[in-house]
């Protein structure tokens, strides 16, 4: 589906990402809000040595907001970004890291291990379009992670949060960073709230390490902290948009002909269909 | 760019290319800026230099000082070197110029202290 809100499907980034886009980002407060919350969960993510000043990759680097986080915990950092209007603001802005113009998909060009770690803050899903007749999505995206790969040091991780548009994305990135030799997955905090999900690729060179658990996905961990649950109230709105409550005779037809259609053996409906049972049973 | 990025920085990713290390400097406007002294950090990058690449690299925008040819040894007592080290680490930043594969003599132009690594597309 073609959806005219997703930036990717209006213009390739270096366009996209033009003098009025890059103003947004340091004059939107509430945008940059979310920026800097989600680098410090990416920076989380990647587990640094504590009080140890790092050497990082800002991959998609933009104006400078992702990196400021990374400032602010005292490590060093280069920026890489494909819009040179994006550069630009990040120059206004005085950000401390060094800054590169270059394209994610065209592989990164540092010795091998120089970094300790990278993260991508709103950036990754952009390497799934092919912007151009030569591009071909998986193509790049492997020279992207193989490159990376490389010039992580052993035992660093690199931390993507990326607005993946459906779930053939995900697999495709994936295993794109598998292939390149990483380990790792996908990481989703707070899966079940529409406006708090967000989706992190965390990947580990060497070894396989345990994936982190994202966030308000713990048993017993209570949804977004401040936000309050509504699942009953969430229930009644779908019985009155026209779905069956779950359980209910109407739902096991449903669900009954659903399975049937999938061409599985489903037992025929009959007027005990979904009844409660007696207790002598 | 500062002379730490550019002693990571390769052109390895342009076809055909197999080392493309180190990259050359023609630089027009150098300029210095005041950063904070991090001993830790600077410790903790000097082994994974190119030192011989760092020097020459200082010296062809004219800032090799006194710096020595070879890594001294007890860098992390060393005070007085740590600092010159981070000094041209971190401070000494080309504005202007440009960066040259050593095997191709491809020019990647830096503007506004930002070096231009997009390939055309037959580089790639
Ligand atoms: C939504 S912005 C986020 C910027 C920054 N990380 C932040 O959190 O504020 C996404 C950035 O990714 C950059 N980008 C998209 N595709 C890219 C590519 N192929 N290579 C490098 N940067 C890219 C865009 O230019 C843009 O600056």
């Amino acid at each position: 589906m073609a959806s005219v809100r997703r930036p990717e499907h209006q213009a390739p980034p270096e366009i996209f990402y033009n003098e009025t886009e890059a103003r947004k980002y340091t004059s939107n407060t509430r945008m940059i809000e979310i920026q800097l919350k989600m680098t410090e969960r990416a920076v989380e993510l990647l587990t640094l040595p504590e009080d140890t000043p790092c050497m990082i990759l800002d991959l998609g680097c933009g104006s400078g907001l992702s990196g400021e986080t990374l400032t602010e915990h005292g490590h060093n950092w280069v920026g890489l970004d494909i819009s040179s209007s994006m550069l630009s603001v990040a120059l206004e802005r005085e950000v401390e890291g060094d800054l590169m113009l270059g394209d994610m998909g065209q592989g990164l060009s540092f010795r091998p291990g120089m970094f300790d770690g990278a993260v991508s803050i709103s950036a990754l899903q952009w390497l799934c379009n092919a912007d151009k007749k030569s591009h071909v999505p998986a193509k790049r995206m492997f020279k992207f992670f193989s490159t990376l790969y490389s010039c992580l040091a052993r035992g660093g991780r690199a931390a993507f949060q990326f607005y993946p548009e459906n779930s053939q994305q995900v697999e495709l990135i994936t295993q794109q960073a598998l292939k390149a030799g990483f380990t790792g997955g996908v990481v989703v905090d707070y899966p079940n709230s529409s406006k708090a999900k967000k989706v992190f690729l965390v990947l580990f060179v060497g070894g396989q390490q345990q994936l982190p658990r994202g966030l308000g996905t713990a048993p017993g961990e209570k949804g977004v902290p401040g936000h309050v649950q509504y699942t009953d109230v969430r229930q009644r709105i779908k019985a009155a948009r026209g779905k069956p409550l779950k359980k209910s005779r109407d739902w096991i037809l449903e669900k009954k002909e659903r399975r049937r259609r999938q061409g599985k053996e489903v037992r025929p409906d009959s007027k005990y269909t979904g009844r409660k049972r007696k207790d002598k049973f | 760019m500062k002379l730490l990025t550019h002693n990571m920085l390769t052109s390895k990713f342009m076809k055909g290319v197999v080392k493309g290390y180190p990259l050359g400097i023609v630089a027009s406007e150098v300029k210095e800026v005041a950063v904070d002294y991090n001993p830790d950090f600077v410790c903790r990058m000097i082994p994974k230099l190119e030192w011989g690449s760092l020097c020459s690299a200082a010296d062809s925008i004219g800032k090799l000082g006194d710096l020595p040819k070879e890594l001294p040894e007890n860098i992390e007592s060393n005070q007085d070197f740590l600092k010159k080290v981070h000094h041209l680490l971190m401070e000494v930043e080309v504005i202007s110029g440009n960066l040259i594969c050593p095997e191709t003599g491809r020019k990647f132009p830096i503007n506004n202290g930002i070096p231009n690594m997009l390939l055309n597309e037959d580089e790639v």
